[in-house]
């Protein structure tokens, strides 16, 4: 039943999605105190009791598995075992929560009053409550939200508490730990704490995991965590991290559990509380550490108006039948089930598999707000007007057309938007640019597009999260489509198929794309954008309408920024490492360089500073074997294969064409 | 009523013998109340075998005539006189005269049923009432075999009856199609070989004409083992041995006897009991199925605890003909199943027994002499988990009673069922104040709660002492004892079970039992997940109720445990019931192997789990068992294609 939510549906449009339900309205008409002390009773699995902290800590220090790693390590290091467990316990006492009812009462009182104050309505629809409180009660849950924000568990446990629905436990950053007082109460709100980097330290893994098991198989109560493990500045989803799902899911795999249900959970916000600091991060500046005066810092936030979220719990994912067929779970009965061992590469693969289909059905219901549109308009033409040397900025009725023009786009691909039904499209678009006047400036008779230079962070940050949100997961397969087509030398099918196939090999560390479905993927754009009236494809060729003319222009700047990131890493590359250089010199050479072309107006997007993408870009070329990590000498020293380099440089900017070693054909 | 059989001496030994008698009709047979001609009429026929044995090989007035269908059902479990029906009022009851609860009337059967299966006395699916011969398809025959077989004077039959008869175990399917008035591939003839050496004769005989022969004994496979392969072209000659069914010695200083393998479980028992002897093997399908059978599936007893399974009872099989009995080996998965256990005596992994490559005619096996002393107990537990940790413990501690079983909530409930009318007011008193007891006092969850069943045997002092020892044991793990009683209809379940499915059939209800045996640490999660397991396929197959899932554990070894699962469901509204029920247990049986259980623990492979041989014992297993069956019978006489 569940696992079509995960598998992609060829036509998107005939998805039906939930309607939306308001839950702050109930707030602003009703007394939150009363509120916060409500009855609260949720159902758990299987009608269990919800356990003590101190139990549950107590059935990890004597489970099996952690008792046989203690006896490993005690074995390895020649310490007295009771020494080894008295570590473990430690590790345990830092990272466990304490859950406590009274804290999440208090969260509930103060987060209602914040929440009315930032945002005008907190939509959650209810029919996937619905669906999560059944799945609650038959198998152990694990929550996926997207992360964008600090709010974001808050927000969760917020509206779990809202709905009667047993809170979850949170797997959290060591960082917030960090915060005095805070990280105290966040963990008696239910969170748990885990060190960013835990590597060789077996005893480490084995507490943790033996924990988050314990907790899941008991179904004491529903485990959430992020896949991406931290939040995105980009606003894009990122890659997904593999450690916790790869636990959670192994109770099902040796026959511990049943199954184990996987909610995707897609917050969307309007307007996200982090939007200044992470527009700075996109222009390369670092990620300050987490404090308490630091929040507290933050709290002019706190008087803005942030629009609306939205929350959707998706479609609870069975586990098992995402493993019928791939995993083989006889591999563990020759061994006892307590002896941690590696995971076998079957069930690499299948983890990895689903946390990409996971990030991705996370995408699909990210719902699109009108602001996500006009910000993409308004870059795009600041960029073409840009090059154009015209005059800037566009006239309001203007937008409104083409923002009207792009709705029905978007829409036509799948998109989820939330484009109010009941105001006319030019009330839709002064709402919108009202929440985010900071950004803008506005001429006498026309909105202009700020112009306080290339370090204006707020003009930029809205692109990059529009690549991530137009049609969301549509725009993978269609944009880089779409590229494809705008850089084939010519109409033949398997040369447009030829580019694609390089874009999403070359772009693969930048969006979320699932592995080895390039065919897939390929057919899926050319089945929409036929569907859309904007292409033509028959056996052989690939020909754009007049009626596709624009929407593939749109598409194909979309991408474009990232082309010509990319492009001048490669041109830096070249240019400037003469031989070597290390992982740690990268960034900052790299970011010389970029601001010195931007400065010269040979760069036109500004996005191109955003560390993120050099990195992504790094990594892709390293995965390409461009650029090699040498071993000996300092850590991290890369070297460069300057032809390689050289030719994947030209045949992103369309000099070669683009002839991907491909392995899969039509 | 004891020494009332007549003529001979009445000795110690048949005195004894008598008291056994008693002990095993108690979970058996009627008890003494009243009617008590069964136990002496038994008592009695085993005089007569006693003389027949002086007559070689001629027999007649056996438990199991060669017309089987004469006092046994031809489309379903066990003796046509025995069944359970919903009489007019609406109430169950069990007809006949054999079994304790025969003629009983069983007040809440109709309500568990109604309610666990959503079944209705109104809607019933009666099968067809004879058998008409002439839809079963005519015998191909090889005129010389026949010719040749009549001149050795060995009776066979070519009639419809005989042939349908042993055409089928008692799969749920094979069940199905006889109640549809279905035949497939039917045995082209029936032969009684008599003794041993007629045995020799028609085998001799079937590789001169190139004919299939399928041995059959008491016909109570599970596996499908008896079905004719249809690809099969040559004549299909079953092979019958119900009439050689002779203990033929009796070795008293090395406890040891000869018996001939046609014998079934009943008639050994009681035979050896008038010899103050016993051996201690009691399958749940004792009455009917036979020694033969129980050496080829390396059968498994309720009270292998003292007496051992069917491997380490029988010694020397004296093996001379061909490949495959009745039923064929159950292998282990080389995992950590207790039956492996073998394996680190040093034992090879594959052929180690012989058995299941000679069909062995007479069997000699070890015998004990009978117990003075039986007594039955049950200890109720406030929930399964802690009923297996308590099971662990009695097999760590290696003090487990002849039999220890373990029913979950659901069979429990299904026990409780069955309990037969109450005759005074006190006692429906007493089950009140105990039920109270337990549920409010002792606060157990009626919908929790599970009972392990127990049997001791011994002599008078050792018993109670285990019992103490074992009742300890339980206490630790939250256990009350719950009373003789309770125990005592744990085990009549699983005698009449197969009369029940019956029952179901008649009113749109199909099922089935499988087992396994799986390692200790994987006994909750092999329960929780194929119980699971069976429920969600039932769903998504479109089955209307939810089903009937639930599991015992029946035996325990050292490193593990054998478990039972019974599955049973309404199939109204489905079109091809049959079907539906295969796909759920094909479902079932995949999710034991995910959870590292064995194909079989005593059911044998047959032909329904054939699938899974390959990669339960490898590659190099299966070229190991395809060399040997090429080289004993590379005609493939014994033609029945089970387990390879």
């Amino acid at each position: 039943m569940a696992s079509e939510a995960v598998y992609s549906h060829r036509d998107p449009m005939l998805k039906k999605r939930d309607d939306f339900e308001d839950i702050l309205e109930e707030r602003r008409n009703s007394s939150d105190l009363r509120y916060a002390l409500r009855c609260y009773t949720p159902v758990l699995y299987k009608g269990m009791t919800p356990c003590k902290a101190n139990t549950l800590k107590s059935m990890v220090l004597q489970s099996n598995q952690l008792r046989y790693v203690i006896s490993q390590v005690s074995k390895e290091t020649g310490r007295a075992t009771d020494d080894v467990r008295e570590d473990a316990s430690a590790i345990l006492e830092e990272m466990a929560h304490s859950l406590q009812l009274s804290t999440v009462r208090f969260f509930a009182f103060t987060l209602s009053k914040v929440f009315k104050t930032l945002f005008r309505s907190i939509c959650v629809n209810e029919e996937g409550i619905q669906r999560l409180q059944q799945a609650i009660q038959e198998h152990p849950v694990v929550l996926l939200p997207s992360h964008r924000s600090y709010m974001d568990f808050l927000l969760m446990s917020y509206i779990l508490y809202t709905y009667d629905l047993a809170l979850p436990v949170i797997a959290a950053g060591m960082d917030f730990m960090g915060m005095k007082f805070v990280g105290e109460m966040l963990r008696m709100s239910g969170a748990f704490f885990i060190r960013r980097s835990f590597g060789g330290d077996k005893l480490y893994w084995s507490v943790f995991s033996e924990y988050v098991k314990t907790m899941l198989k008991n179904g004491f109560a529903p485990v959430e965590f992020f896949l991406e493990g931290t939040r995105s500045r980009t606003a894009k989803s990122l890659t997904p991290k593999l450690g916790l799902l790869n636990i959670v899911m192994d109770p099902f795999f040796k026959g511990e559990v049943y199954d184990v249900s996987v909610v995707p959970v897609s917050i969307s916000y309007e307007r996200i509380l982090e939007e200044a600091l992470y527009a700075r991060e996109m222009l390369g500046v670092p990620k300050p550490k987490e404090s308490t005066s630091g929040l507290f810092k933050a709290r002019k936030v706190l008087s803005e108006d942030y629009g609306s979220i939205h929350v959707y719990f998706g479609q609870p994912v069975s586990v098992r039948s995402l493993a019928q067929g791939r995993v083989n779970r006889c591999q563990f009965n020759l061994v006892p089930r307590h002896i941690p061992g590696k995971p076998s590469e079957e069930i690499q693969n299948f983890v990895n598999d689903t946390a990409y289909r996971l990030v991705r059905a996370q995408e699909e219901n990210m719902v699109l707000k009108p602001w996500v549109l006009l910000a993409s308009l308004l870059l795009q033409n600041h960029h073409q007007n840009q090059t154009a040397g015209q005059e800037r900025g566009i006239a309001l009725d203007e937008l409104t057309a083409q923002a009207v023009w792009l709705r029905d786009v978007s829409r036509e691909y799948g998109a989820f938007l939330n484009w109010p039904g009941v105001m006319t499209p030019s009330e839709v678009v002064s709402s919108s640019l009202s929440l985010h006047r900071g950004l803008l400036e506005q001429g006498a008779s026309r909105r202009r597009h700020s112009r306080r230079g290339a370090l204006e962070p707020g003009s930029r940050r809205p692109l990059l999260r529009l690549v991530q949100e137009p049609g969301a997961a549509r725009l993978h397969p269609t944009g880089p489509a779409a590229s494809a087509i705008h850089a084939a030398t010519s109409n033949q099918k398997q040369e447009v198929f030829n580019s694609f196939s390089f874009l999403r090999n070359m772009f693969s560390n930048e969006f979320i794309l699932c592995p080895g479905a390039t065919v897939q993927d390929f057919e899926e754009a050319c089945y929409l954008l036929v569907k859309t009236r904007a292409l033509q494809v028959t056996q052989q060729e690939v020909l754009v309408t007049e009626r596709g003319q624009r929407t593939l222009a749109f598409l194909t700047s979309m991408l474009d920024p990232f082309l010509q990131g990319y492009q001048v890493i490669c041109r830096f590359l070249c240019e400037e490492v003469a031989d070597t250089l290390t992982e740690k010199q990268f960034i900052p050479a790299v970011r010389k360089f970029i601001v010195k072309h931007l400065l010269a107006g040979r760069l036109r997007y500004t996005e191109v500073l955003s560390s993120d993408l050099q990195k992504n870009a790094l990594a892709a070329l390293l995965r390409l074997g461009a650029v090699r990590k040498i071993k000996g000498a300092e850590p991290g020293t890369l070297k460069v294969n300057a032809v390689m380099v050289n030719s994947l440089e030209d045949t992103l900017g369309g000099k070669l064409p683009m002839q991907k070693a491909v392995s899969a054909r039509l | 009523m004891a020494s009332n059989s007549g003529s001979s001496s009445s000795s110690d030994r048949q005195r004894i013998a008598q008291q056994r008698l008693r002990i095993i009709a108690g979970h058996l047979q009627r008890s003494e109340d009243g009617d008590s001609s069964s136990t002496v009429l038994l008592a009695a026929e085993c005089k007569a075998q006693e003389s027949q044995k002086t007559a070689g090989c001629s027999g007649e007035e056996k438990t199991v005539p060669r017309k089987r269908h004469e006092i046994m059902k031809w489309n379903g479990w066990g003796y046509s006189d025995s069944r359970f029906l919903f009489n007019k009022k609406g109430q169950a009851e069990f007809t006949g005269k054999r079994y304790r609860l025969s003629g009983m009337i069983i007040p809440g059967l109709k309500d568990w049923f109604e309610g666990t299966f959503g079944a209705s006395l109104q809607h019933k699916t009666p099968a067809t009432p004879v058998l008409t011969s002439s839809s079963v398809p005519p015998p191909t025959l090889n005129e010389a075999f026949v010719e040749e077989l009549k001149s050795t004077g060995i009776p066979f039959s070519l009639e419809a009856e005989d042939r349908v008869f042993r055409a089928h175990g008692h799969c749920l399917h094979e069940i199905f199609a006889l109640r549809e008035g279905k035949f497939g591939r039917v045995p082209d003839m029936v032969v009684w070989p008599n003794c041993h050496n007629d045995v020799v004769k028609i085998v001799e005989l079937a590789c001169k004409h190139n004919v299939c022969l399928m041995p059959y004994g008491g016909g109570t496979s599970v596996s499908s083992a008896l079905e004719c392969p249809p690809e099969e072209t040559r004549s299909i000659v079953s092979l019958d041995t119900s009439q050689m069914n002779r203990i033929l010695w009796i070795d008293e200083k090395n406890l040891t006897a000869h018996v001939e393998a046609g014998i079934v479980g009943q008639d050994l028992e009681r035979l050896l009991n008038e010899s103050g002897y016993c051996t201690g093997h009691e399958p749940d399908s004792m009455e009917f199925s036979s020694l033969g059978g129980w050496v080829a599936t390396r059968a498994s007893g309720m009270k292998k605890n003292i007496y051992g399974n069917i491997e380490d009872l029988s010694q020397f099989s004296d093996g001379f003909a061909v490949v495959n009995i009745v039923r064929t080996d159950n292998f282990f998965s080389l995992s950590l199943m207790p039956k492996a256990e073998r394996l680190h005596q040093g034992q090879p992994p594959l052929l180690q027994d012989e058995e299941p490559w000679v069909w062995s005619p007479e069997v000699t096996m070890k015998i004990r002499p009978m117990p003075e002393y039986q007594k039955y107990g049950s200890v109720v537990f406030p929930n399964f988990e802690q009923g297996v940790a308590c099971l662990r413990e009695v097999a760590k501690q290696r003090c487990a009673p002849a039999s220890i079983r373990l029913m979950d909530n659901e069979q429990f409930k299904f026990g409780h069922a069955l309990k037969p009318q109450v005759s005074s007011i006190f006692t429906s008193f007493l089950d009140g104040l105990k039920k109270f007891y337990i549920t409010k006092f002792k606060g157990f969850d009626p919908n929790h709660l599970c009972v392990a069943t127990l049997l001791f045997e011994g002599d008078r002092e050792k018993v109670l002492q285990h019992e103490k020892q074992v009742y300890d044991i339980a206490a630790k793990f939250g256990g009350l004892a719950a009373g003789e009683d309770n125990g005592q209809r744990g085990y009549m379940l699983t005698f009449v079970i197969a009369y029940l499915r019956d029952l179901g059939m008649d009113y749109y209800v199909i099922g089935e039992s499988f087992e396994t045996s799986v390692p200790w640490d994987r006994v909750l999660d092999i329960c929780r997940n194929v119980k699971a397991r069976i429920v969600a396929e039932c769903k998504d197959k479109g089955v209307q109720f939810s089903p009937l899932s639930t599991c015992r554990v029946t035996q325990t070894y050292d490193a593990g445990a054998c478990v039972y699962f019974y599955f049973a469901f309404n199939y109204r509204g489905l079109s091809d019931p049959v079907h539906v029920y295969e796909q759920v247990e094909h479902a079932a049986r995949e999710e034991i192997l995910a959870n590292g259980g064995s194909l079989s623990h005593h059911h044998g492979v047959g032909k329904l789990r054939k699938e899974w041989m390959r990669d339960t014992v490898s590659n190099v297993g299966m070229g190991m068992l395809k060399s040997v069956k090429d080289y004993v019978d590379p005609k493939n006489i014994f033609g029945n294609r089970n387990l390879l």
